[in-house]
């Protein structure tokens, strides 16, 4: 699906980066060992050194490191062996050193890629051009005093990745597609927990825009600190369509450091030009370069899961799924378990990826729920298919039984065994229904056998309302072939 | 080399040091002169010479992932010039 | 008693609280006294005679037990205003810090106070460190108790040197056993130089940087001053130490340094680093240092002459590097979480007004420069350009170390000249050119009393060892210490 903004001088073209700034799963901070718990009073969870006092220094978290580098294989990036931590200089209420310490030259995770699914079954590459490892700062509350801000440092400190792609992106979608297939990532490997409502997850986002046919890069824009995906992609369309008519008016795009505003769907300038930061970045003399051994690096290695990718590809090889099917079931690390868990040791692999995608995933849609939060278990699931294998019940009854278990939770069987709803496979109970409604349909026959052999799907409608849809199917189609000859 | 008065603003307010304009002809001065004074580095040859990140040798050292500080706000704040209800304060920032 | 009780040193304030001559509370009393005697020296930002009294009871008691922490159980000890002092105004010799009451220790002074010694109070500095004549404290400038005989600084006042002037002049004048500096260029061993006393720059990473302010954090290093070089080796082992809270401490063994005493220096290979010698540098001085070269082979050193051929760049890459870090390490200081706070009418109008007000002239200078070198568009030609200069010097001592044992060279170029002497910065900055070098290059450095000017004032000799080698540098520092004879008066203010 190609994106293409209509201007009055003709077809133009959006070109996207990102960078993703994600929070890293850890007990303790980057440089010190007050806690990363969300929440919390204000300045609770801050160690002299988060506050800056005089003479406090920063000691590495192992942890960080090793999370940034488990993230590096995931990204199916060059890891560095040897990097720096560096200091960004800048004056903001809620930075008590005023300096960041980031990496700036040197970062631990060089280029890798990142494989989007898209909707079509297609796929695209997205590069990576770094991720590094930074602090992040306190929180600044504006709205609390007539006369001044409030700060709080629980966040500052707290170790982030931040993750740089290309700007090799053409549309609002594949943004969304690519934070996504990010935040898959980050949650099967468990280095971040990927909750874009708590701030775990944010973006900054890169957007310039070119005529179609053009391979220029232009002046772009950096939104800043987008918290969702939906704002990511409504982000893009409003900055990409200012940027066409800002130049079609004849005017400039200006290097510039934007914000989204979602309620009025615009994005607006913060800082321009005659602001702009001068970081003055230079290797933290408080550190030292951050070194290891490519044996360090494949012991990290040897403990990452199967990664979304990759199970994808196994579900399609080994169970037959259409690459649509497969890239749904992967996209976390929850659902895959699931789904694995319904197949169990042998069942049908496409009826249960059927089942989840169709029936599962739009009862959980419908009552907002997290596939952990499930109501239906895999193992109910499971047994659920097991009963359709069985003949216990029909495909159609299943769904019947299926909707009851979203409700109460109980076993399949037990709806099953409650509510009578078992098959009937008993051939004398059928042969009875079949001979009552031909006995009483003698205008239907007639047609048949004048024939109309559509009309048999009438005979099989009418057999099933008189056993309440308990009648086997397979049995009642056979018994009407023989009856009606 | 010489500073303009340009530089000299730009480079307090990057610093966030408040320099009054009668100021700003000796300060960019002395900067000249101190900045005149390390220009002889120009002729050291440095080519193919790695910009030292530390003096030591060593490596650097890795603390566990343990909680083993912060919960000291008392501490925290104790110096603070306008603390409120467990928060510092600065003059509001209108954004 | 034979010697009163602030003319005593360590080692022999040690012994005569073993022997029970005197009592740590008899020592701390004395000194106390002295400190209030010699006010007018302006040496001490603030006084703790009441704590000192306390940790000096406490002393007792723990002696009285037999529970004796060690060397400097028991004694008084002046700490530069640089150390973080849980419970005590720590100000960095700055406006800034005014009021600023840590609630936290510095590791070194809390070694130092796990060693049982007693702080007699927080000695004054050129503010953040930076200067070579205290004359940059927000506290007043310090005065050096010594005074010219002749010449055209007799009888006026005289700088003790800096930035650790305070604690020289608090040394020189007997007001404390010993004192605590730091050295970031110098400003250990320049004040020692100028004050007539030991002055010990370990080697970077000998002692924790954990608490205290920073100036320049690749170069700062804390160290003992004190009055003979036993001292030093006796201080400095209980200042030094691995501490996990500091990435640059090296987790090396504190190895006993007074064990270096009495070992003499037969044997040793010992430099002479032929480029250590400065333009307008007054012949005493060389002839001192040839003296020095002398004494060391009369005592069984080989002199060897070496070069160190980028020793005229270090001053300049200095005036780079260490201005860059403190453009950042003193960014904190904003007004929001400790110290001075300017109102103003904007957030950035109240960081600007706090850091005008805040800072002196020569932290503001040094904060620009820093800002400057690292600015975008000069970065590569100044910051990393010093870098890689700084990797040459270290290389220079790295070759000659593979030579030598130790290095002998000036301390500094001039003997304490007279205060307000009005240098433009440059020529101030000129009077760290011989400790400069070593501190680039993180190697352990001392400053040892060799002699006088021919106006009688002090003059010191610097030796520079291999990293980590303190032991062969207090070795070298005794020899000289003892061949010099020289005698530290007692000058009046202080309890003799
Ligand atoms: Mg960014
Ligand atoms: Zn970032």
């Amino acid at each position: 699906m190609t994106y293409r903004i209509v201007g009055e001088t003709g077809e133009w073209e959006v070109v996207i980066g990102l960078e993703v700034h994600a929070q890293v799963v850890s007990n303790s901070k980057l440089f010190s060992g007050a806690s990363t718990e969300f929440g919390g009073a204000p300045n609770t969870h801050v160690s002299l050194v988060d506050a800056a006092m005089p003479g406090m220094l920063p000691v590495v978290n192992e942890k960080c490191i090793e999370q940034a580098v488990r993230t590096g294989l995931g990204l199916k990036a060059k890891i560095n062996n040897y990097s720096v931590f560096a200091r960004k200089n800048y004056f903001y209420a809620d930075l008590p050193q005023s300096y960041q310490i980031s990496q700036f030259d040197k970062p631990i995770v060089g280029a890798g890629v990142v494989i989007l699914d898209m909707p079509d079954g297609t796929t695209r590459e997205i590069g990576i051009e770094r991720l590094h490892l930074e602090q992040d700062a306190g929180k600044s509350m504006h709205d609390q005093d007539p006369k001044r801000t409030f700060v709080d440092l629980n966040r500052s400190g707290v170790a982030l990745m931040e993750i740089v792609s290309d700007p090799d992106m053409r549309s609002p979608e594949e943004a969304g597609i690519y934070v996504r297939k990010i935040r898959s990532i980050v949650r099967y490997l468990e280095t971040c927990d990927g909750n874009m409502e708590q701030g775990s997850m944010r973006a900054d986002v890169n957007v310039s825009v070119r005529k179609v046919g053009s391979t220029e890069l232009n002046t772009r824009c950096e939104i800043k600190n987008v918290n969702s995906v939906r704002f990511v992609m409504q982000a893009i369309e409003a900055e990409a369509q200012r940027q066409v008519e800002l130049v079609e008016s004849g005017g400039e795009v200006e290097q510039q450091t934007r914000q989204f505003d979602p309620s009025k769907g615009e994005t607006k300038a913060m800082r321009s030009k005659e602001f702009a930061h001068d970081y003055r970045y230079f290797p933290d003399p408080d550190l030292l370069p951050i070194e290891f051994s490519e044996e360090y690096v494949e012991a990290i290695k040897a403990t990452l899961p199967e990664l979304p990718d990759e199970k994808k590809q196994r579900y399609m090889s080994e169970y037959g799924l259409s690459a649509y099917d497969a890239g749904v079931l992967v996209v976390d690390r929850e659902t895959g378990h699931y789904y694995e868990a319904v197949l169990g040791k042998n069942r049908d692999p496409k009826l249960a990826a059927n089942w989840v995608i169709s029936n599962l995933f739009g009862a959980l849609k419908a009552e907002s729920k997290s596939i952990e939060e499930s109501p239906v278990s895999a193992e109910q699931l499971g047994q659920l298919l097991d009963l359709i294998a069985d003949d216990t019940i029909s495909g159609k009854i299943a769904k019947d039984v299926f909707e009851k278990m979203i409700a109460s939770g109980d076993d399949p069987a037990v709806i099953v065994e409650k509510e009578g709803l078992k098959q009937i496979t008993d051939t004398g109970a059928i042969e009875a229904a079949v001979d009552d409604v031909i006995a009483n349909s003698p205008e239907q026959v007639a047609q048949f056998q004048g024939g109309n052999e559509k009309i048999a799907g009438w005979f099989v409608g009418q057999i099933m309302k008189a056993t309440q849809g308990k009648a086997n199917p397979g049995m009642v189609n056979k018994m009407l072939k023989e009856k009606l000859g | 080399m010489s500073l303009d008065r340009e530089t000299v603003r730009r480079i307090a307010y990057l610093a966030r040091i408040k320099v009054e304009d009668e100021r700003l002809d000796q300060i960019a001065g002395e900067l000249d002169g101190i900045l005149g004074f390390v220009e002889q580095l120009s002729e050291v040859d440095t080519d193919g010479v790695e910009a030292m990140t530390s003096v030591t040798e060593l490596t650097m050292p890795l603390r566990a992932d343990v909680i083993n500080d912060g919960d000291c706000r008392d501490k925290v704040l104790a110096n603070a010039t306008d603390p409120f209800d467990g928060f510092y304060t600065v003059p509001k920032v209108v954004e | 008693m034979s010697k009163t009780l602030t003319n005593l040193t360590i080692a022999e304030a040690r012994d005569g609280l073993a022997a029970k001559e005197f009592s740590a509370v008899e020592l701390t009393e004395a000194h106390n006294d002295a400190v209030v005697a010699a006010r007018d020296l302006n040496a001490f930002v603030s006084e703790t005679p009441g704590l000192a009294l306390d940790a000096a009871k406490a002393s007792d008691v723990r002696r009285a037990s037999g529970d004796v922490l060690g060397s400097m159980d028991g004694v008084p000890i002046a700490m530069k205003d640089l150390f973080c002092t849980e419970g005590v105004q720590s100000t960095a010799g700055s406006h800034m810090l005014e009021g600023f009451v840590p609630a936290y220790e510095s590791t070194v002074s809390k070694n130092l106070k796990d060693a049982g010694s007693v702080m007699l109070g927080k000695a004054n500095m050129d503010e953040f460190a930076m200067g070579s004549s205290t004359e940059n404290s927000y506290y007043g400038n310090t005065i050096n108790p010594w005074k010219a005989s002749s010449g055209p600084d007799a009888g006026s006042d005289l700088v003790p040197g800096g930035s650790s002037g305070g604690s020289a002049s608090a040394v020189a004048t007997r007001l404390c056993l010993g004192a605590t500096g730091t050295d970031t260029g110098g400003s250990i061993r320049q004040p020692a130089s100028f004050s007539g006393i030991v002055g010990l720059k370990p080697t970077y990473g000998r002692c924790s940087r954990w608490g205290i302010v920073a100036f320049a954090s690749s170069l700062d290093q804390a160290g003992p001053m004190t009055r003979t070089v036993r001292d030093s080796a006796i201080m400095l082992g209980s200042m030094a130490g691995h501490d996990p809270k500091d990435s640059t401490s090296a987790p090396v063994e504190t190895p006993n340094f007074e064990s270096a005493m009495g070992l003499g220096v037969k044997g040793l290979r010992i430099g002479i680093p032929k480029e250590y010698t400065a333009e307008g540098m007054p012949q005493e001085i060389s002839d001192l240092w040839q003296l020095g070269a002398d004494w060391l082979r009369e005592a069984g050193a080989e002199i060897v002459d070496v070069s160190l051929p980028h020793t005229k760049y270090a001053l300049p890459t200095y005036y780079i590097v260490a201005p860059a870090e403190a453009s950042s390490n003193l960014a904190r200081y904003d007004g929001v979480r400790y110290g001075l706070r300017v109102e103003g009418d904007s957030l950035d109008d109240m960081y600007m007004n706090t850091r005008a007000a805040g800072f002196g002239e020569e932290v503001q200078r040094r904060i620009l420069i820093g800002t400057y070198v690292l600015s975008a568009g000069y970065y590569d030609a100044y910051y990393v350009k010093a870098q890689q200069v700084r990797t040459r010097i270290a290389g220079d001592f790295k070759s000659v170390f593979e030579d030598v044992d130790v290095l002998l060279a000036p301390t500094a170029p001039s003997p304490a000249f007279a205060m307000n002497a009005q240098l433009d910065p440059v020529s101030m900055y000129l009077n760290d050119i011989f400790t400069v070098p070593a501190s680039l290059a993180g190697l352990p450095g001392i400053s040892v009393p060799a002699g006088l000017s021919e106006h009688g004032l002090p003059l010191g000799l610097q030796l520079i060892a291999k990293p980590f080698d303190e032991l062969t540098l207090l070795r070298a520092a005794e020899t000289i210490e003892q061949s010099a004879g020289f005698e530290l008066p007692v000058f009046s203010g202080g309890e003799g």
